[in-house]
């Protein structure tokens, strides 16, 4: 059996930078994988050739056994790779509920007509989505604020938001984009027993960029680290944590 | 679940209340007119009205709910209007009966306007902003001044178009001329009523409301807050800005129709830039995304300057204060609170719900 994303040799070049070079991943079903490095080693830059926000200049880009390279963001989506923004990118004027409902878009459909004249297909998707979505609010914690526009929920809830709408597409990998960013070591801490928590709850496979080490070293099983666009190591969370290169490349000599 | 049902019907009494406010106007001038109490300038601007409005709802659909500001609106209306225009002038020997004339014309206007929308969104729409805003508004104006340019004449063998003047349509001896350049459509049946523009305005109301509480307007609502977010949940943005667009233009389209048919002569030189902003005007008056407030601020803005008339070399100067003091009384912060206040205590005097 394949590995649920493998990369291989993946590589891309705006003008004459390099930002990703020869980056490989392979991560299985149901793991929870780190990818970590200084500010500007090309983390995200990995997360936007996954999810097809660049295209890759070389390399390939397997999801469970189907390739995926190259193409949009939205087959991308379809396929099965859902992911969170560093900076939180909620659809703000739009109630909680709506957030996560938008996310169910290629889920459950009914057509344009359905849309104009409210037929009973239309009543009867809307309910299942109604459904969906709560289920989904509930499991964060978040029914409470179904009806709240998303740009009004606290700042931790936002970040909650964010991965139920990711999950709503029904993803089979789970792409987390710094999900502590500016959260004290408390909410920290919920964050780590609520990631957990998805990966069991939903059986996903999460591939999550951290700078929190706390967090890297409580939660991932393997890490991958990058500078300046190349993979410096990867392996096991603790050994790869207590490598002499990593620590330089963090700490400098 | 609950909380799901208490959305719904909050959303449903919005819409209720649009409908409301909609119907009973519509009633209070019904009464009017019948006991003969209606005044004249009013009387004159019914039908005005209802197309200014329909404009105005369809515009919000692309600046309010899309949020792409376009300002060539008027373009839309100019092709529905002109396209309806050439059949009805065409056929009033033909189909006496003016209703089914009229409703031909209405269908021909909204799917001409659509599909020029259609096709002048696929190129603009990948533009943003200030960009987009340019775009539109050329376009409005190339479309006004083609329109300008067609000399059309019909006789017994068809028709005849020339872009030089009116001798080179080269009719036989029975033939007469439909369009003549910058002078437009001439003693054109006026077909277009009231009633007509209310039954279009409700569907109009009917439509909007129900495409913004769906899936496709939750689409082009989360495009709007987030263009990069809703790519990352599947959703596609050329296919929903289309739908904004074209859906909207289709709309201002008919109200092409319905303001065209309200006159006798058609005359394309009125759909400018001007007619673009004003019914802009209508939508940031009313609040973005608000088409109840689109409705209130297009009727209120038409009449005034017709209210005003008594005020001679004034007048505009006075429209200018009136519009600026709604804008202020509407949206600042401290009159929002002010109506916060008013409002809840209203609904405590009349008992439940908050």
């Amino acid at each position: 059996m394949s590995a649920m994303l493998e990369v291989k040799n993946l590589g891309i070049s705006f003008g004459g930078l390099r930002a990703v070079n020869e980056f490989n991943l392979t991560i299985e079903k149901g793991m929870l994988y780190g990818l970590i490095g200084p500010n500007g080693a090309g983390k995200t830059t990995v997360f936007n050739l996954l999810t097809g926000v660049y295209k890759p200049s070389e390399g390939v880009v397997m999801l469970d056994g189907e390739n995926i390279t190259g193409k949009s963001t939205i087959e991308i989506n379809k396929a099965g790779v859902a992911r969170t923004f560093q900076n939180i990118r909620l659809f703000k004027q739009l109630p909680v509920l709506d957030n996560v409902k938008a996310g169910l878009h290629n889920e459950m459909k009914y057509s344009m007509l359905s849309s104009i004249f409210h037929t009973p297909a239309y009543r009867k998707v809307e309910k299942e989505m109604d459904e969906k979505a709560m289920e989904l609010l509930k499991v964060f914690g978040l029914d409470g604020f179904a009806d709240v526009a998303a740009a009004n929920l606290p700042y931790g809830e936002q970040r909650k938001l964010e991965i139920a709408r990711a999950l709503a597409t029904n993803p089979k990998i789970l792409l987390l984009d710094e999900p502590a960013a500016g959260m004290n070591p408390n909410e920290t801490q919920a964050l780590m027993d609520m990631i957990c928590f998805v990966r069991d709850h939903f059986d996903m496979t999460i591939l999550l960029i951290e700078h929190d080490m706390r967090l890297v070293s409580g939660i991932c099983e393997e890490l991958t680290v990058l500078n300046f666009g190349e993979t410096l190591c990867k392996g096991k969370t603790a050994e790869v944590l207590s490598d002499p290169r990593v620590i330089t490349a963090y700490l400098g000599n | 679940m609950q909380l799901v049902e208490k959305m719904k019907k909050a959303t449903r009494r919005k819409q209720m209340k649009t409908y409301g406010v909609v119907l009973a106007a519509f009633v209070i001038i019904e009464i009017l007119s019948l006991t003969g109490n209606l005044p004249n300038i009013l009387a004159g601007q019914l039908v005005t009205l209802c197309a200014y409005a329909i404009a105005a709802i369809s515009l919000n659909l692309v600046v309010g709910i899309s949020g792409e500001l376009s300002l060539g609106h008027a373009g839309f209306m100019c092709v529905g209007a002109y396209t309806s225009g050439l059949f009805t002038k065409c056929m009033q020997p033909v189909i006496p009966n003016s209703n089914v004339r009229f409703l031909l014309a209405l269908l021909i206007g909204i799917v001409a306007a659509g599909v020029i929308g259609f096709l002048i969104g696929i190129p603009v729409l990948r533009l943003r902003g200030d960009y987009l805003a340019i775009v539109t508004l050329a376009f409005c104006q190339i479309i006004k001044n083609v329109f300008q340019a067609f000399y059309i004449g019909l006789d017994s063998t068809g028709l005849h178009f020339s872009m030089r003047d009116q001798f080179s349509i080269k009719m036989a001896a029975d033939g007469k001329v439909i369009a003549s350049g910058p002078q437009g459509i001439t003693a054109l049946s006026r077909d277009s009523s009231f009633i007509a523009g209310m039954i279009l305005l409700l569907i109009t109301l009917f439509i909007v409301q129900n495409l913004i509480n769906s899936r496709d307007g939750r689409a082009i609502m989360a495009i709007r807050d987030n263009r990069i977010a809703a790519e990352s949940v599947g959703i596609s943005i050329t296919k929903y800005k289309l739908m904004a667009f074209t859906t909207a233009s289709a709309m201002a389209g008919a109200a092409g129709v319905l303001y065209a048919h309200g006159f006798a002569t058609l005359n394309s030189s009125a759909y400018d830039f001007n007619k673009s902003i004003l019914i802009l005007v209508f939508v940031v008056l009313g609040g973005m995304g608000n088409i109840l407030g689109s409705v209130v601020a297009a009727v209120i803005l038409t009449v005034l300057p017709e209210m005003l008339r008594f005020l001679d070399a004034y007048r505009m100067l006075i429209y200018a204060i009136v519009m600026i003091v709604m804008m202020l009384v509407n949206w600042s912060p401290k009159a929002l609170e002010l109506r916060e206040v008013y409002t809840s205590r209203f609904k405590k005097k009349t008992g439940k719900e908050a």
